[in-house]
């Protein structure tokens, strides 16, 4: 067997869907019948694993380092508030989009700033960009509402069938849909050629440059790409929880983003969704116990989660499910175990 | 005209002040290559040890001062040798996780012990009010800044420059492994500078009280501040974040007066504009590390 061909065999049995990943939609599509009074905060999760999915495809794909996601969450937040509330697009999947590429333009133009220089400049300068525009947000208060927010946002019905109920049942199922779409998509582009030259690059951009990978170029598109998907989980909040404010640009929202991920495991599709799940369920069990001060004990987590050192814990947590796997579908279906960052 | 002097001066001090907050992260991040978002949170401490000693326990401010540096180096290096020291060949973004949940717990046990309002130190009279000179409205407390400050940038110039430890500091940075070969001990003496720097940014903490404003929330309101006069002085050496700092004190001061809708917009735009046009800052090396 030729090398290419060996390649693009051992390629595409990473892509084929496997079960566990069928039955891991199955248990998500059944929670939302399972637990009819929990939608709000079933949303929540959801809308969380877009956006660090979203952070997954730069940082844990294109190995970008970014301090100030928030900024495209914000943008499509803002713009799907004031679609809906100016009435300019009125049905919510069409202002859904329309927020994305919002956020996709945003995302295009600065994509030029971020690919220039090493970590550390990649860090302030999407840092800054997320403050810059709170700065900006704060000052066009007669646009954004200033720290009151934009309110009296009110969503029309989905498709003009189907209206938002204040359970949050069509919030639900409604970004479960959007989730499972982008999610889709996603899984495509990473398995793609395009995302195994991600990998290459992220891996070592000089030895990508020389194979012929037009490393700025596919930076670029990627960036754009994961702007699109932080600016449609900014709109669902908006359009879920029919509010805005200024907290959606700030830091501690893309600090947080970082925790989720990592809980989660970065470089694989799945992290961002079990990581959403569990910072959730972290942070509820948290303010329990401390309402006022539960950011201590996320500091403390992730804390804990570096020293250990991430590799390690993920496969503490993927022992015992690779276990089971292993005994009934054979050696070789072993859960995805995230690849190591460098 | 004495308007422009007055900013300009209170621009002087306030770069000054944010110099001293942020030399210990010049050392840290620039020279070290360690990402330490932290930086701001041993700040933090100084001012509220200098707030318990002067306001609780009547401690004199000048007293205290000391004070402050003292613990913060102390913390500074009691983390440096638990902690910090594990992660100094980790990735970057292990780095920033870390001193993300740093930040984030010593946010909220200030919060736990102190209360989440802003405190105020109580300052001696003699530093108080103002004075004119040539009607220019010179701050007492400013003037004092600006002394502390000023004596302690040469001081750190020449210590950097002139004395063994300044070479073996500078030999350890630019390259450890021939430095131990030589009979450096490099880990120790990073360990030093690291809680020097702490102590550093307690002091300014403490002095910071009355400017900035102290409440819980500081490292992470002045985090970005910290990082722009490392990032856009460069780490070649100490006149880089400096010059950096009091172009940062007097533009955001300036800004401010003139441009108030603006807000912090100015400061931001500057850093983005001076990080791309010169990625290892203006008066950075130019070849990457």
């Amino acid at each position: 067997m030729s090398a290419s061909s060996d390649v693009g065999y051992h390629a595409q049995r990473q892509a084929r869907w496997h079960y566990g990943e069928v039955a891991f939609w199955l248990v998500v599509l059944a929670c939302g019948f399972a637990f009819p009074t929990r939608y709000l905060i079933m949303t929540d999760i959801l809308r969380l694993a877009l956006f660090t999915m979203s952070l997954d495809l730069i940082l844990g794909y294109a190995g970008i380092v970014s301090l100030g996601h928030a900024a495209f969450f914000g943008v499509g937040a803002y713009a799907a508030g004031l679609l809906a509330l100016h009435g300019i697009v009125k049905e919510p999947v069409l202002a859904l989009i329309v927020a994305g590429l919002a956020a996709m333009v945003l995302g295009f133009a600065t994509s030029f700033l971020v690919i220039r220089g090493v970590d550390l400049t990649r860090l302030m300068v999407t840092l800054g960009i997320a403050l810059l525009l709170e700065a900006l947000a704060e000052r066009f208060s007669n646009i954004t509402g200033g720290t009151d927010g934009l309110q009296g946002i009110e969503m029309q019905p989905i498709f003009g069938e189907i209206p938002f109920d204040m359970f949050g049942k069509a919030g639900f199922f409604y970004s479960l849909a959007v989730l499972f779409l982008l999610f889709l998509f996603a899984r495509r582009v990473v398995h793609s050629p395009f995302g195994l030259s991600l990998r290459a690059i992220k891996n070592n951009p000089l030895r990508a440059a020389a194979i012929g990978i037009p490393v700025n170029r596919r930076l670029i598109a990627i960036y754009t790409l994961a702007a699109f998907y932080a600016g449609i989980a900014g709109a669902l909040f908006t359009q879920t929880t029919a509010i805005a404010s200024l907290d959606v640009f700030a830091f501690e929202r893309s600090a947080d983003l970082m925790l989720v991920l990592v809980i989660g495991g970065t470089g694989y599709l799945y992290g961002g969704l079990i990581g959403a799940v569990i910072f959730r369920m972290l942070q509820e069990f948290f303010s329990t116990i401390t309402p006022q001060y539960w950011q201590f004990w996320i500091g403390l987590v992730l804390v804990v989660i570096v020293l250990v050192g991430r590799q390690r814990l993920h496969r503490w947590v993927l022992y015992v499910p690779n276990l089971i796997i292993k005994q009934v579908a054979g050696r070789k279906a072993v859960v995805a175990v995230p690849e190591s960052d460098s | 005209m004495t308007s422009i002097l007055t900013n300009l001066f209170d621009g002087v001090a306030y770069g000054m002040l944010l110099f001293v907050l942020a030399c210990g992260l010049a050392v840290t991040l620039g020279l070290m290559n360690f990402v330490n978002l932290a930086h701001g949170a041993f700040a933090m401490a100084g001012g509220y040890v200098c707030m318990v000693l002067v306001n609780r326990m009547g401690w004199p401010f000048f007293a205290a001062l000391p004070l402050a540096f003292v613990s913060s180096a102390a913390i500074g290096i009691l983390l440096e040798r638990t902690l910090y020291r594990h992660l100094y060949t980790r990735s970057h973004l292990d780095q920033v996780l870390f001193t993300i949940g740093l930040t984030f717990m010593s946010v909220a046990a200030v919060d736990y012990i102190q209360g989440s309002s802003r405190v105020f130190i109580n300052l001696p009279a003699a530093l108080q009010g103002q004075f004119d000179v040539f009607g220019v409205g010179i701050g007492r407390y400013r003037l004092m800044i600006i002394v502390i400050c000023g004596l302690l940038t040469i001081g750190l110039q020449m210590v950097l420059a002139r004395t063994r430890f300044g070479s073996r500091l500078r030999a350890a940075v630019d390259d450890p492994r021939a430095a131990s070969g030589l009979g450096i001990n490099v880990p120790q003496v990073f360990a030093f500078t690291f809680a020097f720097g702490c102590g550093l940014a307690g002091l300014g903490g403490a002095l910071s009280a009355e400017i900035l404003g102290l409440d819980p929330y500081f490292p992470l309101k002045f985090m970005i501040y910290f990082l722009i006069v490392v990032t856009v002085g460069g780490s070649s050496s100490i006149t880089g974040p400096f010059l950096a700092s009091l172009l940062l004190g007097i533009g955001d001061v300036a800004g401010k007066y003139y441009v108030p809708k603006m807000g912090p917009f100015v400061i931001y735009t500057m850093m983005i504009v001076i990080l791309i046009w010169r990625p290892n800052g203006l008066f950075g090396r130019t070849a990457a590390r």
